[in-house]
């Protein structure tokens, strides 16, 4: 009988407390199913991405030039969605390319997110000084073309590879983070439980990192997210103007640059809409996830 | 307000200055120097090396700097060694056709974004406000080369309705009524293809703000006066929406800039964009430094024009 009683307490508890993260975020997807159906589709297909450029796909032998299968045509003798100019297995380099946009952004996106919040939170948390010397360094690489300068930085590097290409990028993408989390931290930062904090003399490093931080999850959540699909845009767009990877290793905007050739474009389809679809279905399918979860975070505008 | 105004200017001189000094030590880390393009298996070596003690190459680099800005700041910004011509000339030539192009875009953006903003907010939650809000949603998560290609494709080369490159057709003269509207007709498809991916700040702005308005006291306040509805739209609600609306031209033309690298390349548009993705290729230093510089300062330029209309027009935003 006691039992019974402690359990009803127990539910009526858990029904009053409100929902944690992960819960809100579940109902949200749950309610949306074109967010549900954009979250698996986009994490089944890069898994699928990477099991077939890790396992199936042998790199050097898609690489290989064959010049008798110049321009096959999809279907044509094994040849999935045809060959490039050289003979070139278009499926595998595909598959190839997003392996590598993919992992480039998400190295960009880990590695700009990092220096970003740690940066933010520093400057929400401090404030004064410390704040406004960042800050005008973030208002001025804002506004600088950075696309221009980024192609500059690269074309100065005598040999760059995948690291350089990342670190590059990631140098001018922790700006825009670094400005939200900082806002959101500036008034995280006044709150009572901060204050209670510092009184009971927790150093600033724990209550910036074990403190603030877990508070500002959701937020950061959707900005990491959403800065992924940025950064998917931003490698293939370099590597589309020819100033991404190497030539030796495509990407998914190195595949779309092909088309600048207007004989391919106009009648070699296959070598470069592939490409292009599958950068488009990449994008729709990680902002959706992106906005839902914004929609999560910011209970105005909850669906579930 | 007129505070306002004097300090972002002057913060922007620092600016400038920052910027400069940074494409300048950037360039100087590019290889080669400016002469050696001039090197062919005919020059004598000791000619080349003679340039480069006359024209700074080794001095410290602050002379050099000194002698660049100060030559900058007298619109000297050198010669192109690949058109062998000054590098204001090239780049005054490719400008006014990114101008042309630019103009005609923010027109055509505006012109599609504003109705659509207007018409979300005003049926909010009915399936038109659902079909806007999704295209805008589309037009911001698509990378703009990979949809400017397909428009080159399926409007240039299936269909055939546009030309696929250049400003204007070949053979026709100058001046003419039939130049003027090649020309036009060369514009409209780039301008269009970008006016379509950048609607989405405007009419998510315009789109939240009517939704606002519509509780707003004054609003009411016209309404039971026995206002009509339709009227209240157009004189009211429509014209205190609009007004921020101006201050998004600053980020549109940022924006612009960005975009014209990969709009111009792809539609294979002589403008300053693809003009700075050639002199790249072909490590014109003198152009790249110079085109930078300019794109940093329209930048600065337009996001300094966005503060100040914001302060004038919306009482809200203004600081101080």
């Amino acid at each position: 009988m006691e039992n019974k009683n402690e359990q009803t307490v127990e539910k009526l508890e858990s029904q009053s407390s409100p929902p944690t993260g992960i819960q809100v975020i579940w109902r949200e997807f749950k309610k949306d199913k074109l967010a549900m159906f954009s979250l698996i589709g986009s994490i089944l297909l890069m898994i699928a991405i990477m099991f077939m450029a890790f396992f199936t796909i042998d790199q050097t032998e898609v690489m290989k030039i064959q010049l008798l299968e110049r321009f096959t045509e999809p279907g044509v003798r094994g040849y999935l969605l045809g060959a490039d100019e050289a003979g070139r297995d278009m499926f595998g380099q595909l598959i190839i390319g997003a392996k590598n946009s993919i992992i480039i952004a998400v190295a960009i996106t880990i590695i700009a997110n990092i220096v970003g919040i740690a940066l933010g939170i520093i400057m929400g948390y401090y404030g004064g000084f410390i704040d406004n010397f960042f800050m005008r360094i973030i208002d001025f690489f804002i506004t600088l073309p950075t696309t221009m300068i980024i192609i500059v930085v690269v074309t100065i590097i005598p040999s760059y590879g995948i690291i350089d290409l990342i670190l590059i990028i990631a140098a001018f993408q922790w700006m825009s983070t670094a400005r939200l989390v900082r806002s959101k931290a500036l008034s995280e930062a006044r709150r009572d439980y901060i204050s209670a904090s510092k009184t009971m003399g927790t150093s600033d490093f724990a209550i910036m990192f074990k403190g603030l931080l877990p508070n500002l999850s959701s937020l950061l959540i959707v900005e990491v997210t959403l800065s992924f699909a940025g950064n998917v845009g931003i490698e293939t767009g370099l590597a589309f103007l020819g100033f991404g990877l190497p030539p030796s290793t495509p990407s998914l905007g190195t595949l779309v640059g092909y088309a600048m050739n207007p004989i391919i474009l106009s009648s070699k389809w296959w070598v470069w809409l592939p490409a292009s679809i599958l950068i488009l279905v990449l994008m729709l399918g990680i902002n959706y996830v992106g906005q839902a979860l914004r929609r999560s975070a910011d209970a105005k505008q909850r669906l579930g | 307000m007129w505070k306002t105004i004097v300090r972002r200017v002057l913060i922007m001189i620092p600016q400038l200055f920052i910027l400069s000094l940074l494409i300048f030590l950037l360039a100087k880390q590019m290889p080669g120097d400016p002469f050696t393009g001039l090197i062919t298996p005919e020059t004598d070596p000791n000619v080349i090396e003679e340039l480069r003690v006359k024209s700074g190459f080794y001095d410290p680099w602050y002379v050099q700097y000194y002698n660049w800005i100060s030559n900058a700041a007298q619109g000297d910004f050198g010669q192109s060694y690949t058109f062998k011509k000054p590098v204001a000339d090239i780049i005054g030539d490719r400008a006014m056709n990114t101008l042309l192009l630019s103009l005609l875009s923010v027109v055509l953006l505006y012109v599609l974004a504003i109705p659509l903003g207007v018409l979300a907010g005003r049926y909010h939650d009915s399936l038109l406000d659902k079909s806007i809000v999704l295209y805008s949603f589309i037009s911001y998560a698509i990378p703009a080369f990979v949809l400017y290609l397909i428009f080159v494709f399926v409007f240039g080369y299936r269909l055939m309705w546009f030309p696929t490159s250049g400003t204007v057709d070949i053979g026709v003269d100058p001046g003419t009524w039939s130049y003027y509207w090649s020309k036009f007709y060369h514009l409209l498809l780039p301008a269009a293809s970008y006016a379509l991916l950048a609607t989405t700040g405007v009419i998510q702005y315009l789109r939240s703000e009517i939704i606002d308005a519509k509780t707003m006291d004054y609003v009411k306040t016209a309404r039971s006066k026995g206002i009509p509805m339709k009227k209240v739209y157009s004189r009211h609600i429509f014209r205190n929406s609009l007004l921020p609306i101006a201050a998004f031209l600053g980020f549109t033309i940022t924006g612009l800039l960005g975009g014209s690298i990969f709009i111009e390349t792809v539609f294979a548009y002589p403008g300053m964009g693809k003009l700075f993705v050639e002199s790249i290729l072909s490590r014109d230093y003198s152009v790249i430094t110079s085109l930078v510089m300019l794109y940093g300062f329209l930048a600065l330029l337009g996001s300094l024009l966005s503060d100040i209309i914001l302060s004038i027009v919306d009482p809200r935003i203004r600081i101080d």
